[in-house]
């Protein structure tokens, strides 16, 4: 037995018959983040003797009977969600060395059922960026093609999954931060239905849009992932009360005569061609599976990119007030308590993360708030009409997730506009808060390099159980070639982990 | 709407207790303007009779039990504390002293 599991439902399958232990799994992974790290940088924080222990315990649990969904199973944790014992530092300078004092309900849920916390992974700071080069910590690279970025800003997440350092992981998605590096990595995320997971423990960024979302190799797992993350908190009054439906179960049944809306708003001219390619591919995919698949409009869809910008950078305007450097966090010396203010916040923020605050507290300021910050709430409610529209008449849509593939690290655009616009694809559903799924949809050809492409498949609110059914149904219809993982990749000259024998 | 001038910035940067150079306050300058003249494009839209959508939430008014529960220990609170003195979070006198 040289093989590990490869994805969450057959680590479970091994640990449930005995053909490895918790504390064998995670000393495996622990191992292959060892040999990668260098090259990947996944994670800003290795937990190795916790996770052991952790691990140890479950085997515990499990000889005693128990029998949880992901009783010994190794995660990573987004470095911007707390777990206690692990630092947290969404990826900001300002948070270095910060102890969190408690930790979030996604969590202790995953602790009660028995997960195994490898460690946090990079992130934009704060969440905000497009390629996780805007952690305070370093960069992390595409484990498919190494001089190119994971994406963002659940980078570190996306790479610990694709290159085999986690089973899988938690992200979150604000403006497509699970779904972008989701498509770049050729692995599966959900950004689920606001108010479906809990944000009590989460380091905010913008409170009208946050989500937790699963990060997995592949529909079934991620199925399971919010199975066990998902449900009302008595801590976040964001939360539905609805029951969590056993999305795991509900895979089955594919998706003849589902109806499919693909809006025409996301097939630009100026996206990659490859991306476009790719979009039809995959509508010509679900049409095979049974679904129509319609041309449709959500038509306030090129409005997204200000409004997003304009609220998301307001409420984290608002929500990174609290970094005072007295309290917690990065402190810098001074003699007279403003001076010590804006001293922590000018040393202690990256640039980035100065400009979003800047740009919100523009938004929010005298003069200035109803011609940005209200039209953009008013615009909100257009965009979210559009999605009413057509979920009057279609099931789902499906629809590009970036308009390009991973780019070169350090190659971003340099013009911001050009920038922000690479969310254009993802931040409408945000802004109407409904669940999409990003699944991988093949490789597109950039260079030479083979890099991948991923689709979205956006629902109606709280019926994630349908956006599952067609991403299970479209993963099944993949090639064996197109649906392989980057550490099992023979095409690809990066350093690759074979498995650490098991016996 | 105008252009984001060096003297915005700075104002703004003070209301949000951000210290910035010289070279920031340019750049700032430069890329809020950009980004400020394409938010522009929200004025096209005819907005005078839709509500503004502060949350997406159907929920309203969520309410729980009043009940007293333990928080976060004095000790725990601390912790993180860059800077502590007898119990107490340490800062900067705001205060003059009296002669």
């Amino acid at each position: 037995m040289s093989e590990l599991p490869q994805t969450l439902y057959e680590s479970r399958v091994w640990l449930r018959s005995g053909r490895i232990t918790a504390v064998e799994l995670t000393e495996a992974y622990l191992e292959r983040i060892h040999e990668q790290e260098p090259q990947i940088h996944a994670y800003l924080h290795v937990a190795e003797e916790q996770a052991l222990a952790q691990a140890r315990l479950a085997d515990e649990r499990r000889a005693a009977g128990e029998d949880t969904p992901l009783l010994g199973v190794p995660l990573a944790i987004k470095d911007i969600i707390t777990v206690q014992g692990m630092p947290a530092t969404a990826g900001s300078r300002i948070l270095e060395g910060f102890m969190p004092p408690y930790e979030a309900t996604v969590i202790r849920k995953l602790r009660e059922q028995g997960a195994v916390f490898l460690g946090k992974t990079n992130t934009d700071e704060f969440a905000m960026g497009w390629s996780t080069e805007n952690s305070a910590y370093g960069i992390t690279r595409n484990p498919w093609a190494l001089d190119r970025v994971p994406g963002g800003s659940s980078g570190g997440s996306a790479a610990a999954v694709a290159a085999g350092e986690a089973v899988a992981a938690l992200g979150t998605d604000t403006g497509g931060s699970v779904r972008q590096p989701a498509s770049w990595t050729h692995t599966v995320g959900l950004r689920p239905t606001y108010g479906r997971v809990s944000r009590f423990g989460v380091i905010a960024f913008a409170s009208s849009l946050d989500q937790v979302g699963p990060m997995t190799r592949d529909v079934r797992d991620n199925a399971i992932l919010l199975e066990a993350i998902a449900g009302h908190d008595p801590k976040d009054s964001t939360t539905f009360p609805d029951p969590v439906p056993p999305y795991s179960r509900m895979l089955e049944g594919g998706i003849r005569g589902l109806r499919l809306g693909l809006p025409r708003e996301y097939l630009t001219e100026d996206m990659h061609p490859g991306v476009r390619q790719a979009t039809l591919d995959a509508v010509a995919r679900l049409r095979d599976l049974g679904a129509t698949v319609e041309e449709t409009s959500l038509p306030h869809t090129r409005y997204g990119m200000p409004v997003y910008y304009l609220i998301a950078t307001a409420e984290a305007s608002a929500n990174l007030a609290r970094y005072d450097g007295i309290r917690y966090g990065y402190r810098a010396e001074a003699q007279d308590l403003m001076t010590h203010y804006v001293l922590t916040r000018g040393q202690g923020f990256g640039p980035e993360v100065k400009q979003r605050i800047l740009l919100g507290a523009y938004a929010l300021s005298a003069g200035y708030y109803d011609a940005y910050y209200l039209k953009a709430q008013k615009v909100r409610t257009l965009i979210r009409s559009d999605f009413d529209t057509a979920f009057a008449t279609f099931d789902a849509l499906v629809a590009p997730v970036a308009p390009i593939p991973a780019f070169r690290i350090g190659q971003a655009p340099t013009d911001p506009v050009a920038l922000y616009l690479l969310d254009v694809l993802t931040l409408p559903s945000s802004l109407a808060g409904t669940p999409a799924l990003a699944v991988p949809a093949g490789f597109v050809e950039e260079d030479g390099e083979r890099l991948p492409v991923g689709i979205q498949f956006i629902g109606r609110p709280l019926d994630e159980a349908t956006l599952f059914r067609i991403g299970y149904a479209f993963e099944s219809q993949m090639s064996r070639y197109e649906r392989q993982f980057a550490d099992t990749d023979e095409n690809i000259s990066r350093p690759r982990w074979r498995g650490k024998p098991v016996t | 709407m105008t252009q984001t001038t060096p003297e915005h910035v700075r104002h703004i940067a003070k209301l949000a207790r951000l210290a910035l150079t010289d070279e920031e306050v340019a750049r700032y300058a430069a890329d809020l303007s950009a980004i400020l003249a394409y938010a522009e494009q929200l004025q096209e839209v005819e907005t005078d009779h839709i509500p503004p959508t502060a949350s997406v939430l159907p929920l309203r008014n969520v309410l729980r039990e009043d009940i007293p529960r333990p928080g976060l220990d004095q000790e725990d609170a601390l912790a993180n504390a860059p800077l502590r003195q007898d119990g107490y979070f340490q800062v900067p006198a705001v205060l003059e002293e009296q002669a």
